[in-house]
């Protein structure tokens, strides 16, 4: 490996014929099982996101079938769910809760933690920073086989005689730690663990290796005054996953402790099951402190990714550099600093010292300031722009428009006066499915759909496309914007049914609507299934920029080989926003001019700053060639 | 409703036809390079403006049906300084919702792909900058000075006079006890819980302050007093809503919480209020329990004070029902399991 990399790096010229060899070599197996080639691991984060994507999708049908027509008769569901289902053909409350788990665990962690930031980051680092590959290809492959490993894990719990998890994504202790309260809380809970576990290493040697790529493989001239957004936001995702993931961990292993070695981590002053338990002095409080230290960040670990490739797609498709380019850093820095410490605003109501209560209120609304700031950026980027509207923009204007409605209700639940009656309603589940579950998926698919070009040498039919968006657009508004309502009418989370309580057997017609809207919604994304599939093996051939775009990937072949380029990795001479640069006619190009591209070329366009730039460089050029 | 729910579906159906036109003509598509920007641009520079305004307007109609159902004013002293708090808000970041959500459909409308228009090279302008910085850390820094103060009043010290209700949450109901007429409840423990005889609270009835502690099904409270509950859970997590009284705290085994309120409206009033003979004030939970999390309930009726105190002195008290439990608790629990710990000794030597 080690020998390998110099070649790539130092030895450039004679990259083609090494390469070529290389192929020769690689069987099927490393090619497509346990490659170490970043676009082949990225392929793999994709697809096994997309699987759990579905699947966690598909859940989320299930249970709002229940929550809509709470009198239907699931037994037609018996040959998926077999006992889940009861007798009187009921979903059983108790897989009700698993399913609610199962879904909330799959789309934070596995969909758009591993789907979103492992695809993109694997596939764009190296390619928009030219560089060869990862870092460590071999931690790289590792990353991704650990995250099978974890979904495999998690994908047996399913099958388990006493079902997965129940305790919630967040799955608290005690509940989560005493088999005598949840069933799931027996085997599944150990598998859940043990998966989480596994997950926690994958995203540690991925974030590692991105970390550690960023910083040191970039190409000459590539600063970080000259990344492209997507970099940065995955860089900075990937600290902040190294960061607090390890906390996660502990939680974890505490917890582990707890269930399976009789210590009190947790665990305090229980009677359960006609039984004093022998636990004493811990504290339920603690694991949430731990939880949250990580769990909060985590929204940001699936939100900047998708902001990054947002940033990315609206520059380009608006044919303007994005507005702010280092204000855009500035909040993402910002956003990934305070993102550590606000997480007890999810901990307002749990006794916690109402001081500290103060504290987090201030830090939290602090937080949407820079989150503000992208947004305003990102509109003023469109201003003036001419505005080509590939699926990839219109999931890209489609985020920026979640991520304002989504956000602006966080100001209402981070204001703790008004959380203690919204906290654990259906005002937290609108909140965090608009600004982190639609954002992040919208991200999501924005970036698939512009960099499929790259990763499969077709393209997506945009047709489709368009469909695909208004549907899932007007579909997920329809889905999320009601339970604002429902939730200020304050009906709780994590309801089996809202039939036994006189406060809240309103809304039923509302529900039944939210619950039609996330099965058309969920439905129309057979549509992408459709035309992802097809296009990887039908679609048109993609011309090498299909969307004159500036950034380096589009300089490689139209499917680049291991090793990304066939010939020298190119240099990098400006930033990656040079579009609709006034003069750029005169120096023979469009209204992009791509960030290959030396400022010797560009005589006429080039503005004061980058000429100097440029006879700098040219002195110290020519101070290289004398020495 | 249900005609929404037709339009819905009939619309998905028309695009799947659509779709599988499309699939007819992907199956033709040539292989080719470049396509120039066309109509299809502008029909989504289109939608651009009439999803957003159908979808406003469908906001705009519903919001005041569902307005309908929302929980009514609140029926505590907090809780209308919270609701006015919230709506403030709610107005302030739907102001702040529309406007940045028109100028981004707006733009995207109005600066759609035209032929030979030069897109503009502004890409910085710390003036602007500097102004939508700001904006937002002026409207933040008031919204949080207000929460804070409601906060602060909220989480403070509970008066002295407060009256005292305990409520613990247990898989799947919530339980209540009232301190006798000494005002003081008696201190409990969990190794003295006991299903089977009847003490689920673990009362220490070697306290003497537990003597007069009473037990209720029904939760009374007097209007227009403040009220401390006294909350704990003894197995796992639940948390305490009672959403008419803007109410919330987590039930925690082994941490005790509490919250402090004054209710302001009686059951009744309550009752001719919505025109509901049927009112009553719940409690639900909040924090995911377990199998019977969606149906913990428990009623509280508020009432006139002296109506209150009549209640009050009509209830008999746990020992006075459970007479078994009197001077029973923690020393009594040390000697049992001593002698049970001298007797396994005393088989374990016998069969040596
Ligand atoms: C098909 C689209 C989706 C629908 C219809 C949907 C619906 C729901 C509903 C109704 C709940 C609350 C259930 C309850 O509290 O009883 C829920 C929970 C949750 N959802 Fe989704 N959801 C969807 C997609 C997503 C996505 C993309 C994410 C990614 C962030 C996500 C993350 C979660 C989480 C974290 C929970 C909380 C789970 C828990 O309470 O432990 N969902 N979902
Ligand atoms: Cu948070
Ligand atoms: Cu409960």
């Amino acid at each position: 490996m080690a020998t390998e990399f110099n070649l790539t790096t130092h030895v450039e010229v004679d990259h083609q014929h090494d390469h070529d060899h290389e192929h020769h070599e690689e069987g099927f197996i490393r090619k497509y099982i346990f490659s170490e080639d970043h676009k082949m691991i990225a392929k793999q984060f994709l697809f096994t996101g997309l699987l759990w994507a579905f699947l966690g999708g598909a859940m989320s049908v299930i249970f709002r079938l229940q929550l809509g027509f709470p009198d239907l008769e699931l037994g037609f569901l018996k040959p998926i769910l077999g006992s889940w289902i009861d007798e009187t053909n009921k979903l059983d409350p108790n897989y009700y809760l698993a399913l609610v788990t199962m879904h909330g665990t799959i789309m934070v962690f596995f969909v758009l933690t591993a789907g979103l930031s492992g695809t993109f980051s694997n596939f764009l680092i190296p390619l928009q920073i030219g560089a060869r590959d990862m870092a460590s290809g071999f931690m790289n492959m590792l990353s991704f086989w650990f995250f099978f490993a974890a979904s495999l894990v998690m994908f047996a719990s399913l099958f388990l005689e006493t079902g997965p998890a129940m305790g919630g994504w967040v799955v608290y202790p005690p509940l989560s730690a005493l088999p005598e309260a949840v069933p799931g809380s027996g085997s599944g809970m150990t598998y859940w663990l043990i998966s989480m576990a596994l997950f926690i290493i994958s995203t540690l040697l991925g974030g590692i290796n991105y970390i550690t790529t960023v910083i040191n493989m970039r190409t000459k001239g590539m600063s970080f005054s000259r990344l492209p957004l997507t970099i940065w936001a995955f860089f900075l995702t990937a600290i902040i996953g190294l960061l607090s993931f390890p906390v996660l961990f502990a939680a974890a292993l505490l917890l582990i402790f707890d269930r399976s070695f009789g210590t009190s981590f947790y665990l305090s002053d229980i009677y359960i099951g006609g039984e004093a338990l022998h636990h004493q002095g811990g504290s339920a409080i603690l694991y949430q402190h731990l939880f949250w230290f990580l769990g909060h960040p985590e929204v940001y670990i699936v939100l900047l990714p998708a902001l990054g490739i947002t940033s990315e797609i609206i520059a380009t498709n608006s044919r303007k550099p994005i507005f702010g380019y280092r204000a855009m850093i500035g909040s993402m820095i910002g956003i990934a600093i305070l993102s550590f410490i606000v997480w007890a605003h999810h901990m307002f109501v749990t006794g916690m010292n109402p001081f500290l209560g103060s504290i987090f209120m201030f830090l939290t609304l602090i937080i949407a300031v820079p989150s503000a700031v992208k947004a305003f950026n990102y509109i003023t980027t469109l201003w003036r722009g001419n505005i080509i509207f590939t699926p990839a923009m219109l999931f890209s204007i489609g985020l920026v428009s979640v991520f304002i409605s989504g956000g602006v209700t966080g100001i209402v639940l981070g204001n703790n006066a008004l959380d203690i009656q919204l906290h654990d309603t259906y005002f937290v589940v609108a909140h965090f499915h608009i600004v982190m579950g639609s954002a992040s998926f919208f991200g999501f698919m924005a970036g698939v759909y512009h960099w499929f070009p790259k990763m499969f040498g077709r393209m997506m039919d945009a047709k489709l496309g368009y469909i695909h968006f208004w549907l899932t657009f007007i579909g997920i508004y329809l889905v999320f914007f009601p339970m604002h309502y429902i939730g200020i009418a304050g009906f709780p989370r994590r309801y089996y049914s809202f039939t036994s309580f006189q406060a809240f057997n309103t809304f039923a017609d509302l529900n039944m609507f939210i619950s039609v809207a996330a099965i058309l919604t969920f439905t129309a994304q057979a549509i992408f299934a459709f035309n992802f599939v097809w296009s990887i093996f039908r679609g048109r051939k993609a011309p090498l920029n299909p969307w004159n775009a500036n950034t380096l990937e589009w300089t490689t072949p139209r499917l680049p080989g291991h090793g990304n380029w066939p010939g020298k990795i190119p240099h990098v001479y400006r930033w990656a926003y040079d579009y609709s640069k006034p003069n750029a006619d005169k120096d023979g190009f469009t209204d992009f001019i791509p960030q290959h591209i030396p400022l010797s070329q560009t005589p006429h366009s080039n503005l004061e700053y980058e000429n100097e730039l440029m006879q700098k460089q040219n002195v110290t050029d020519d101070l290289k060639v004398n020495e | 409703m249900s005609g929404l729910i037709i339009g819905l579906v009939a619309a998905l159906i028309l695009v799947i036809l659509f779709m599988l036109f499309r699939i007819q003509a992907l199956i033709t598509i040539a292989k080719g390079g470049d396509r120039p920007v066309g109509t299809s641009n502008k029909v989504n520079g289109a939608l651009m403006l009439i999803v957003p305004i159908v979808l406003l307007a469908l906001v705009a109609w519903y919001s005041p049906i569902a307005a309908r159902n929302f929980l009514p004013e609140a029926s505590s002293v907090h809780g209308v300084v919270t609701d006015n708090l919230f709506w403030v808000t709610i107005t302030v970041i739907s102001l702040m919702f529309l406007i940045t959500n028109a100028g981004l459909f707006w733009f995207a409308y109005k600066y759609q792909y035209k032929e030979g228009r030069q897109a503009s090279f502004f890409h910085d302008n710390t003036r602007l900058e500097v102004f939508w910085t700001i904006v937002p850390a002026v409207i933040m820094a008031l919204l949080v000075f207000f929460g804070w103060k409601a906060w602060s009043d909220i989480t403070s010290e509970p008066p002295k006079e407060a009256m005292v209700v305990e409520i613990m949450g247990k898989q799947f109901a919530w339980q209540v006890r009232y301190p006798g007429v000494d005002k003081q409840l008696g201190s409990y423990d969990f190794r003295l819980i006991d299903d089977v005889a009847g003490n689920e609270f673990g009362i220490d009835f070697e306290d003497k302050k537990a003597e007069d502690d009473f037990l209720a099904r029904e939760m009374y409270l007097p209007k227009g007093q403040p009220v401390l509950f006294k909350i704990r859970a003894r197995d796992v997590l639940h948390s305490v809503f009672a959403p008419h009284f803007r109410l919330k705290m987590d039930a925690v085994p082994g941490m005790p919480t509490q919250f402090h309120f004054v209710p302001t409206k009686t059951t009744e009033e309550m009752r001719s209020q919505l025109n509901n003979p049927q009112f009553d004030y719940e409690i639900a939970c909040t924090e995911v329990c377990g199998r019977g999390h969606f149906a913990m309930k428990f009623k509280i009726v508020v009432v006139e004070p002296e109506e209150y105190r009549k209640w009050y002195a009509e209830q008999p008290t746990f020992l006075e029902q459970n007479p078994q439990f009197k001077g029973k608790g923690l020393s009594d629990l040390r000697k049992k399991n001593l002698a049970k710990r001298n007797a396994e000794q005393m088989k374990e030597q016998a069969s040596l």
